[in-house]
């Protein structure tokens, strides 16, 4: 497994891939920066102002609450960085031969796709670490205000948040090009998929906007969404709960931050739930792959 | 060569949806022998292949590959066995070296020690010149990439390869210098299992032979034996030509035992007989002064053998 890891990681850092992956993350990056130069004065005082660096929205913009970093990411780059990394994994070295070839040496099965998701989790890693590097920076040059030891650690919870989330999309990838022998069906199918869980799923809860209730019900049914909201969560503890509350119990709340902990207690459940997403896109990877026929073409 | 099989089949089966594509396969295999697996396409040679590395499971029957069951114990069997499919593959951002190196890795063999392998290997099947060194395996040619797939084989020093259609696509020098390199493996401790339609280019190598037919053993055995059984009814014919017609050769050799028949055409004699008896027939040429110019046991094709199978068949 760990000359597979090897192996991929060093394709990943010699290939095109890898550029145009960093030129994405720099994009969002600078994304983030601008809606926090243009939307932080507004955001108001409360909680952790160096966090809303990334939880800022653009102003002025339609939809702008798409675009601010934590949505952004959960919407549209991780989900595309998870499916650049996996979605040729196994049906590539299908196509050119390559797989009957590692099969016939000595390695477990599993250990190829482990190798593979590792490295494209390492590569992940490497992007998202980058490009939430470059936000701080920069933020921190433009508002000036440096971050406490907690926010710090908020950092860092969301930084792991993201990389379990990527690894979910790295999973469904993977999985669907053990499912498909073709290049091409397989990114299909993982593309029809995030458009579903991002775009889809906001066009049923807009639509099903008279109730709030309701519209959470149906993000919960999209792991793009639930990321959003628990990382939104974690990074601005003016979030005090996810669920539904009377009014009544509404007048108890204090508007005022959540403690570290008591934020980890809200998100924990999606943080589960995406793990385990994760989990099922491993098992039923494996199930499939240790069944498959390797043939050689 | 020993009696050991390398590889032993039993009753090995293998359908897919309904179809059987191998049909109660018996295979032997004896150690340090080249084996020709030959039948027509689909015939079940590459599934055979397949099931003896454990790639593909039967749907009944058991594989041994040097009494490991190829079935249970897929890691044992894939660390003595090489493999080149037909069509190899190689990561084609990287160059042979880099192909092997990686594959040595999956293998567990020390650094130091691949790279001498690997050096060694790139000698034997013919890769130096600018060939090896910078040029990724993407721009090898068809017959660079068959050298390389060897060399792939080879890296593990493996007790058993098998190689399907390994001279597709190659020049004919190519060909001949890596049927000597096939013809050289039982000498390195490997024994061979060679999948061809090139029957010239399996006599010239194989000891022995299988052919499949629907999944089922036609004909397995020593290559010589098949061909006298096969076109003689198991004899030997042997073919005396002398200087002049000589009519007293022919009492000469009814009179040895073992011969059957004796034929007689212009100044060639042919002798049907149960056993290899050159060495008798020279002694009583010379003992009766018989002006011999040369002797020889009839030949056998391959093709003949082939074809004759498979109009039975």
């Amino acid at each position: 497994m760990i000359a597979i890891l090897r192996k991929e990681l060093a394709d990943y850092f010699t290939s095109i891939r890898f550029l145009i992956m960093l030129i994405l993350s720099l994009l969002a990056s600078v994304l983030a920066i601008y809606s926090a130069y243009q939307g932080i004065r507004g955001a108001g005082t409360q909680g952790f102002i160096f966090l809303r660096l990334f939880t800022t929205e653009p102003q002025g913009v339609p939809f702008g609450f798409l675009f601010n970093y934590v949505n952004f990411m959960a919407l549209f780059f991780i989900p595309i960085f998870g499916i650049m990394l996996g979605f040729d994994a196994i049906n590539r070295e299908r196509a050119t031969g390559t797989l009957s070839r590692i099969m016939s040496q000595p390695v477990f099965r599993d250990g190829v796709i482990n190798g593979k998701f590792l490295a494209g989790v390492v590569t992940l890693t490497i992007m998202l670490g980058t490009s939430v590097m470059l936000v701080a920076g920069y933020g921190l040059r433009m508002i000036g205000v440096p971050p406490s030891a907690e926010e710090i650690i908020r950092l860092f919870f969301f930084l792991g948040m993201m990389i379990v989330y990527g690894a979910f999309w790295i999973g469904l990838a993977v999985l669907f090009s053990i499912l498909f022998q073709s290049l091409a069906t397989s990114l299909i199918a993982s593309i029809a998929l995030w458009i579903l869980f991002s775009f889809g799923v906001l066009g049923v809860a807009l639509g099903l906007s008279d109730s709030q209730d309701t519209m959470r019900a149906v993000f919960w049914f999209s792991p793009n969404w639930m990321f959003g909201q628990g990382a939104i969560a974690l990074l601005h503890p003016m979030v005090r709960t996810m669920g539904a509350i009377s009014q009544a119990q509404a007048t108890y709340m204090i508007p005022n931050p959540l403690s570290l902990t008591q934020s980890l207690v809200l998100v924990w459940p999606y943080i589960t739930t995406l793990v385990s997403l994760s989990v099922i896109c491993f098992a039923i990877s494996y199930i499939i792959f240790m069944r498959q026929e390797i043939r050689a073409i | 060569m020993s009696e050991n099989f390398a590889i032993e089949t039993r009753d090995l089966t293998k359908s897919y949806d309904g179809v059987t594509v191998v049909d109660h396969l018996n295979l032997h295999v004896r150690e340090n022998e080249i084996f020709g697996l030959l039948g027509p396409n689909g015939a079940g040679k590459t599934t055979t292949i397949l099931m003896l590395l454990g790639l593909t499971e039967p749907s009944a029957g058991v594989a041994q590959v040097f009494g490991f069951n190829a079935t249970r114990e897929p890691l044992k069997v894939k660390r003595i066995v090489g493999y080149l499919p037909e069509n190899v593959g190689f990561y084609e951002n990287l160059t042979a070296r880099e192909n092997l190196r990686f594959i040595a890795e999956l293998n567990h063999i020390e650094r130091a020690e691949a790279e001498k392998r690997i050096d060694e290997l790139i000698k034997l099947v013919g890769l130096t010149r600018q060939d090896e060194e910078g040029l990724v395996t993407g721009k090898f040619s068809k017959g660079m990439r068959q050298r390389l797939g060897i060399a792939d084989v080879l890296v593990k020093k493996p007790k058993v390869v098998f190689l399907d259609e390994p001279t597709s696509g190659l020049d004919p020098e190519g060909i001949i210098q890596l049927l000597d390199l096939i013809a050289s493996m039982p000498a390195m401790g490997t024994t061979v299992v060679l999948s061809s339609h090139q029957l010239q280019q399996v006599q010239r190598v194989c000891h022995s032979i299988g052919i499949l037919s629907r999944g089922r053993m036609v004909i397995e055995g020593p290559l010589s034996k098949l061909g006298r059984d096969a076109l003689s009814g198991g004899y030997y014919v042997i073919e005396i030509e002398t200087a002049q017609p000589s009519p007293q050769l022919v009492d000469v050799l009814k009179a040895i035992k073992g011969v059957t028949k004796v034929e007689t055409a212009d100044r060639i004699v042919r002798a049907t007989t149960e056993a290899d008896l050159r060495a008798e027939i020279a002694r009583v040429v010379v003992q009766n002064n018989i002006p011999m110019v040369q002797m020889k046991v009839q030949e056998f094709s391959l093709d003949d053998i082939y074809m004759k199978y498979f109009r039975e068949g």
